[in-house]
């Protein structure tokens, strides 16, 4: 189990645990957080699952691959630090991982 | 006056729900027209995922959604459906029992006597960037699409994007515009290579400029741009000075006018019941993912054996009264010979 944490927009934050192998969108699904659309079902299609990682997380969780680099030309301001949840794997080295949900998905 | 097209049924989505619903009406001889919003049949399998593969469709342990289309369309071949595409249907008027009117944004009317509302997850719309204050530029200032590039005539023109949309209307329009600028957010463009090289040696004649960025904000007066702010990527903000922004983010599905057809809705999908899948107004039916009912689960091959029972029920309205003499196509010579196989 990893300890995954979301923050919303407005400060809220909701700490999901995530299974590995598990993709952080499909936690975020699993424990219906809000602003976690992923509109395509988590085949790299569709960028409504974006996230900001929060800075001391950003090595851990990696680099984005270039499909989902692509896909994120579809989202809104685009940061470093944003990914696609869908394709951040769980794993035990993100036990206390933290991501920013968009305002807007879209 | 558009002359109108006279049919059995009007299929509203050809992806795979919607043309499987051909082959099933097909067997009942019930005939279809198929009309999407999109250029090519196969919906989200065509829009959303063409390359990735789907392992939950019976008998084909791996198939991709373009793979999928195509196979289906070969098994609809012998019914002859036709099919509109870059159509919306935007309006569904009910005449009388099995007497429907529809209308779609190309200016085609169909007259049938069934609907089977096909449509996903709604209609494929582009995606409308949230930059506050966008709404009131839209159509003046701000376009989705270009539906006449000679409106582009003599514009200071702002194209915002990075796939083969954004790049092959900055190449179409930049001869007939005042100022021609592309705004991306990398210096990485998913459209064709081909098309990338053309922009970069209009940039390199002087002719346009490419700029790196995101927009954050539109400055402008009564509907007519005049800036966009943007956020360069390192950091810094500038404006670039415009009077006609196009973004192309892409599609998203929105429920659209189907809203607006006087079905009952629940949480934007349409309620069925589960024998005939049909809508609150009799004769017009829904299948596939923009369904809902007790236990319903959004997969195709839920959508399939919707579009079966549906079409029993298409048959009884095409021929009232008359029994329906349920047949296997293994076994039945009049289905085979449909099918075109015997």
């Amino acid at each position: 189990m990893a300890k995954i944490t979301f923050i919303q927009h407005n400060g809220a934050e909701q700490t999901c645990d995530g299974s590995p192998g598990m993709s952080v969108m499909e936690t975020a699904i699993k424990n219906m957080v809000p602003g976690i659309d992923a509109d395509c079902g988590g085949a790299c299609a569709c960028a409504t699952c974006h996230v900001y990682v929060e800075p001391e997380w950003v090595d851990k969780a990696g680099p984005r691959n270039p499909m989902e680099e692509d896909m994120l030309d579809f989202a809104f301001d685009v940061q470093d630090s944003s990914r696609l949840s869908c394709q951040i794997k769980v794993t035990d080295a993100l036990d206390g991982l933290r991501v920013r949900v968009p305002a807007k998905q879209f | 006056m558009s002359d109108v097209i006279t049919t059995d049924a009007v299929i509203i989505g050809a992806g795979p729900c919607g043309l499987f619903a051909v082959f099933e009406l097909g067997l009942v001889d019930v005939k279809c027209h198929v009309v999407d919003i999109l250029d090519r049949p196969g919906g989200q399998c065509a829009e959303l995922y063409p390359e990735k593969p789907i392992y939950d469709i019976p008998a084909l342990p791996i198939v991709t959604g373009a793979e999928l289309t195509s196979r289906l369309l070969e098994q609809i071949k012998p019914f002859g459906a036709e099919f509109h595409y870059n159509q919306m249907v935007t309006e569904l008027i009910k005449h009388g029992d099995n007497d429907f009117e529809l209308k779609t944004d190309g200016g085609l009317v169909f007259r049938s006597k069934v609907v089977v509302i096909a449509a996903g997850g709604g209609s494929f719309q582009p995606k409308k960037p949230p930059i506050p204050g966008i709404d009131s530029y839209e159509g003046t200032s701000v376009f989705y699409s270009v539906k006449k590039m000679e409106a582009f005539r003599g514009r200071d023109v702002l194209i915002v994007g990075g796939g083969d949309s954004a790049l092959d209307w900055t190449i179409n329009l930049q001869p007939i515009a005042k100022s021609m600028t592309l705004l991306h957010r990398r210096d990485d463009f998913r459209a064709a290579p081909d098309s990338v090289k053309k922009m970069r040696e209009l940039v390199a004649e002087g002719k346009m400029q490419f700029r790196l960025g995101q927009v954050t904000g539109l400055k402008g007066e009564a509907g007519v741009l005049s800036a966009a702010t943007v956020k360069g990527n390192d950091g810094a903000t500038f404006d670039i000075a415009t009077n006609t922004m196009l973004p192309f983010f892409g599609l998203t599905m929105k429920l659209g006018p189907v809203a607006e057809w006087g079905l009952n809705l629940h949480e934007n999908l349409v309620p069925v019941d589960t024998a005939k899948f049909e809508t609150s107004t009799p004769g017009v039916f829904a299948i596939g993912d923009i369904n809902t009912y007790p236990g319903k689960l959004k997969l195709i091959l839920s959508g399939f054996h919707e579009a079966a029972l549906m079409a029993q029920q298409a048959f009884k309205y095409k021929n009232p009264g008359e029994r329906l003499l349920f047949q296997y196509t293994t076994s039945s010579s009049s289905l085979q010979k449909k099918l075109g196989v015997n």
